[in-house]
């Protein structure tokens, strides 16, 4: 007789799948104003119950309470609206634009927009960004031309990477914006080599690197947090849980087990776990991790808990594996909401001021869309093919000369 | 002047430009206090400091990663991958990262890293020390594939690697680190000390990438060879007396064309040799181009002397090992036709 189980493979599944009420109940959170401010130079090891809380400022009123609440000025926090904002139209207009076949592939960042926007106007302008491809509203924030992103998606003649890369996997060194690679987090550690530098030059300047929830599975991300706690890299490290790698929920990275920021725990690195739907959140717990940076004190590990509204990206249909209102059930909210409603408390800004901004950021975009699009959209116009022998080397060898001009170039 | 063997080579570029240029750090597994498992960055760190020379995690993918970023923020990082057979951790950061980032950004970023890889067989070293994984390398672009073949070569060519902005990966031949080795299982290995390619400068000199270097000229066949084969490809043809002409490509990504295509254009035959497998290896990429362009030239069929298409084997070595028995008697095939 046995006294225990048979084994059984345990295969997680998500809370409800399409057509079933979203649920959310076993996603921990903490009321705003909830979570302790610890120093920001304080020893990691006082610092252990931090990954399993949840730092939050904006309560459901829109009132920025608790120890986290940072002082902002309003142009900072309108600036930051503007770029969520601005993000979010884009994203719809170009979303629209692969569907009539001018682009050949978009991905949105909608629901994520605070975390660029914050992370961008919180950040020195020479930090370093080492971004994944919802990152856009950093650029947003830093007024990176809406043109040269057009550009960019369209591959046309005027594409500041010539062609080359697919859609919204931009570069863009003059704003502290590295280049995306399709490999997803192999960048980490080039954030991390990139502080090491910075330290190592006696320099003031950090990096901050992003991966997704599901690509905290790759051993990239492990290497790279190894090598920032044992050379004490001042880097911010962001895992962005937005809930869903393309159809895999959270669970399928181990979400289920315990939360992503403490991950951070093994590596003796310090974790926070932030509502990524609250600008005012995301900016003061930034601020923490730099300033804990440039004192030397090494790298800090933020998970930004968040949900991915629209789709993966332009080849995916998210209603077939997750319910069709699950967005809208997310109890964090929508970040532009969020910060809307907080500056309209704090008497920045009125509906009638934020209608505004919208219609000259939809006014914005419309132009730098039809400026682009007589440029050409995809396959209308190209960068010269000459190009696409260019920049392989520093110096293009002999295979490279013959081989361009076999082409006829 | 000095008589050096590779190893001392080595450690003598990577100690003079550390003393030469602030932006280099060396890294890698056991390369700091430890001095390196083949003694190559011995007495850096000593020398030069424990930021400039320091200990890594057990994690190529790691080592690479991290010497990308600092690349790209303006560093010259040198990291040693520990044998060449480890090197598959750090594949992805190798082909996806170093080789594109240039590429990708439109020259808005860039690795200028070197991969020091000590690489090749003949030592009892099994399928996990004895690799030469240089083909998966050279298919890439936007890597440099180098491999010298004595000391003088080696510290002039790593100096080049380390002032290149372009990725470099830097396989050196272990087999050579200590002494000469002309193929044969029983031959005790000579020491560099008389050979003249072991008198070294002790300051900085650059041999450059792209340049084959002719280690014996002849009329009857061109050989093609780098690294460790360049030495069993000379005993090969001492041996059994063929007027063969013999080039040490020294840098496979750049190549030498020009010094290839004139020698097997004069020759009229050629043979390639190298220890790594043979389908698909880098001697399928020679041998195409001689073909390409020394067709109307060619007298005989092209060989190719290398390692079998089965794993590194440890007790068949010297059977998987393209030695000077196999090479003579390619050698003497091209004369037959």
């Amino acid at each position: 007789m046995k006294n225990r189980p048979e084994l059984s493979l345990h295969i997680p599944e998500p809370a409800s799948r399409p057509g079933g009420e979203p649920d959310f109940t076993a996603l921990p959170l903490q009321d705003a104003g909830e979570q302790r401010c610890p120093d920001t130079l304080a020893p990691e090891s006082e610092l252990r119950d931090m990954p399993y809380g949840l730092v939050r400022v904006l309560d459901d009123e829109g009132k920025a309470v608790g120890p986290w609440a940072p002082d902002l000025p309003a142009d900072h926090l309108l600036k930051g609206l503007e770029a969520m904002v601005l993000t979010r139209i884009f994203d719809d207009r170009l979303f629209r634009a692969n569907r009539q076949g001018k682009t050949s592939f978009y991905m949105k960042s909608s629901g994520e927009e605070a975390i660029g926007a914050a992370h961008s106007l919180c950040l020195g302008e020479r930090d370093m960004c080492f971004p994944t491809y919802r990152l856009l509203s950093w650029l947003m924030a830093r007024d990176y031309p809406i043109v040269a992103l057009c550009n960019q998606i369209f591959s046309n003649a005027k594409d500041p990477l010539e062609g080359r890369q697919m859609p919204v996997l931009y570069s863009a060194r003059e704003y502290g914006f590295y280049s995306i690679s399709g490999n997803l987090g192999s960048r980490l550690g080039h954030a991390v080599g990139w502080a090491m530098a910075s330290a190592y030059r006696h320099d003031d300047s950090i990096a901050i690197g992003y991966v997704g929830e599901g690509t905290t599975a790759e051993g990239n991300v492990h290497e790279a947090l190894t090598f920032a706690a044992v050379y004490r890299a001042p880097v911010i490290l962001c895992v962005t849980n937005n809930q869903w790698a393309i159809s895999s929920y959270s669970g399928i990275a181990g979400g289920d087990r315990t939360t992503f920021a403490a991950k951070a725990l093994a590596y003796g690195l310090p974790g926070l776990r932030v509502d990524g739907n609250d600008f005012l959140a995301i900016h003061a717990a930034t601020k923490w991790a730099r300033e804990r940076a440039l004192g030397n004190k090494g790298a800090t590990l933020i998970e930004l808990v968040t949900y991915r509204q629209a789709a993966h990206s332009s080849s995916d249909d998210p209603t077939r594996y997750r319910p069709k209102d699950e967005a809208e059930a997310f109890p964090l909210g929508d970040p532009i909401d969020r910060l809307k409603q907080h500056l309209i408390v704090r008497g920045d800004l009125t509906e009638d001021a934020y209608e505004a901004l919208h219609s000259d950021c939809e006014k914005r975009v419309r132009e730098a869309l039809r400026e682009a699009e007589a440029i050409g959209t995809l396959g209308q116009s190209k960068p010269s093919v000459k190009a696409m022998f260019e920049q392989v080397f520093k110096e293009p060898d002999w295979r490279l000369i013959e081989q361009r001009r076999e082409a006829g170039y | 002047m000095s008589a050096m063997n590779m190893v001392q080579a080595l450690n003598s570029a990577l100690d003079v430009k550390l003393g030469e240029d602030p932006d280099i750090m060396i890294f890698g597994e056991d390369v700091g206090y430890f001095g390196g498992v083949f003694r190559v960055t011995d007495k850096l760190q000593e020398k030069h400091g424990l930021t400039r020379c320091f200990d890594t995690p057990i994690s190529e993918g790691g080592i690479v990663a991290t010497a990308i970023g600092m690349g790209a923020y303006g560093l010259r990082p040198v990291v040693e991958i520990q044998f060449a057979d480890y090197i598959l951790p750090a594949f992805d950061q190798l082909v996806s990262e170093a080789a594109r980032l240039r590429y990708r950004s439109n020259g808005e970023f860039w690795a200028p890293i070197t991969v020091r890889v000590p690489y090749g067989g003949g030592i009892f070293g099994g399928q996990t020390h004895s690799q030469s994984p240089e083909a998966l390398f050279t298919h890439v672009t936007g890597l440099k594939s180098v491999i010298p073949s004595n000391p003088y070569d080696a510290k002039g060519l790593l100096i080049s690697a380390i002032e290149e902005d372009d990725p470099v990966i830097f396989f050196e031949p272990k087999r050579l680190y200590n002494g000469l080795f002309e193929g044969r299982p029983d031959d005790p290995v000579k020491p560099w000390k008389n050979h003249p390619l072991a008198e070294v400068p002790e300051d900085i000199y650059r041999v450059p990438l792209g340049k084959a270097r002719m280690i014996r000229e002849g009329e009857a066949v061109t050989v093609l060879a780098y690294g460790t084969m360049v030495h069993v490809a000379l005993s090969a043809i001492e041996e059994c007396g063929i007027d063969a002409e013999l080039l040490d490509l020294r840098s496979l990504v750049p190549l030498d064309i020009d010094a290839i295509v004139e020698s097997v254009q004069k020759t009229g035959r050629c043979v390639i040799v190298h220890e790594a497998s043979r389908f698909a290896g880098f001697g399928g990429e020679l041998s195409s181009l001689v073909q390409e362009r020394c067709f109307y030239h060619l007298r005989a069929p092209i060989e190719r002397v290398t390692g079998w298409d089965t794993p590194y084997p440890h007790a068949f070595e010297w059977d998987y090992f393209p030695g000077p028995k196999r090479i003579i008697d390619a050698l003497q095939r091209t004369q037959e036709v």
